[in-house]
């Protein structure tokens, strides 16, 4: 798994690499939730270019970061997910979170 | 069931470690390969194998570990699945089953495991007893490709 945080105005941008599975899940959340406390941007960019793998664990962080982001009255969305990444999303009625 | 004529089929246990999600499912995609499957259906495959191996992990062995008994057959057509645990078994396999429905930690648990098991396969099958553990059986169909 790689996770490449980068700050810009307003916005924070994290490309994620590799599999998201419940075991690469949680070391994503610990780093995204910490730079999102401290840049506490108003839009987090999940970049899923260079993701080749991603189960319902993906779709928790997903959620999960959605609701952190709501939280700090932010908003969040998905870029370039895969075909398969994005069959996921719209099981999980989240295909709308995709640019 | 019909009963089937199985081809082939590789059977084995491996600790119910977060590290071994991606080993069981790479290792059933490289099984299933010799179908010559899609990508769609490699990639089906690999979810529903990495759902039914992650809920034994976390679900079954509350993350204090166990064992996993993973079983394949391939038959003409298709490629069938076992992913058994002794762990703590389901009371209501019902609810388990009901999308979002999850005893995760609320926000981070997308409670989709087995709706991602049933959309991405042909067939899935669930028996559980408290206690003494639980059966998923799955079944995905490879399309038979044109010969030219």
């Amino acid at each position: 798994m790689k996770l490449n945080i980068t700050r810009g105005d307003k916005y924070l941008c994290a490309a994620i690499g590799g599999d998201i599975d419940h075991h690469s899940a949680s070391e994503i959340r610990i780093r995204l939730d910490g730079e999102i406390q401290r840049a506490m941007p108003s839009m987090l960019i999940l970049d899923f270019s260079e993701v080749d793998f991603c189960d319902s664990s993906g779709i928790g962080l997903i959620l999960g970061r959605q609701r952190l982001m709501e939280s700090v009255g932010g908003g969040l969305t998905v870029k370039n997910p895969s075909p398969a990444v994005r069959k996921l999303l719209m099981l999980a009625g989240l295909s709308r979170l995709v640019t | 069931m019909a009963k089937r004529e199985f081809d082939n089929y590789f059977k084995m246990t491996l600790p119910a470690l977060s590290r071994n999600e991606s080993y069981a499912r790479a290792a059933v995609a490289a099984f299933a390969a010799q179908l010559d499957p899609t990508i769609e259906e490699l990639s089906d495959i690999k979810s529903a194998v990495s759902e039914a191996v992650t809920n034994c992990i976390i679900h079954a062995y509350a993350d204090k570990g166990g064992k996993i008994e993973l079983t394949c057959r391939l038959y003409d057509g298709g490629i069938y699945i076992k992913v058994r645990d002794k762990g703590c078994g389901i009371a209501d396999i019902e609810q388990a089953m009901t999308p979002l429905y999850s005893t995760g930690p609320q926000g981070e648990c997308a409670g989709l495991g087995f709706s991602v098991m049933e959309s991405f396969t042909d067939r899935l099958k669930v028996s559980s007893a408290v206690g003494r553990g639980t059966t998923v059986i799955m079944e995905k169909k490879i399309t038979k490709k044109a010969v030219v």
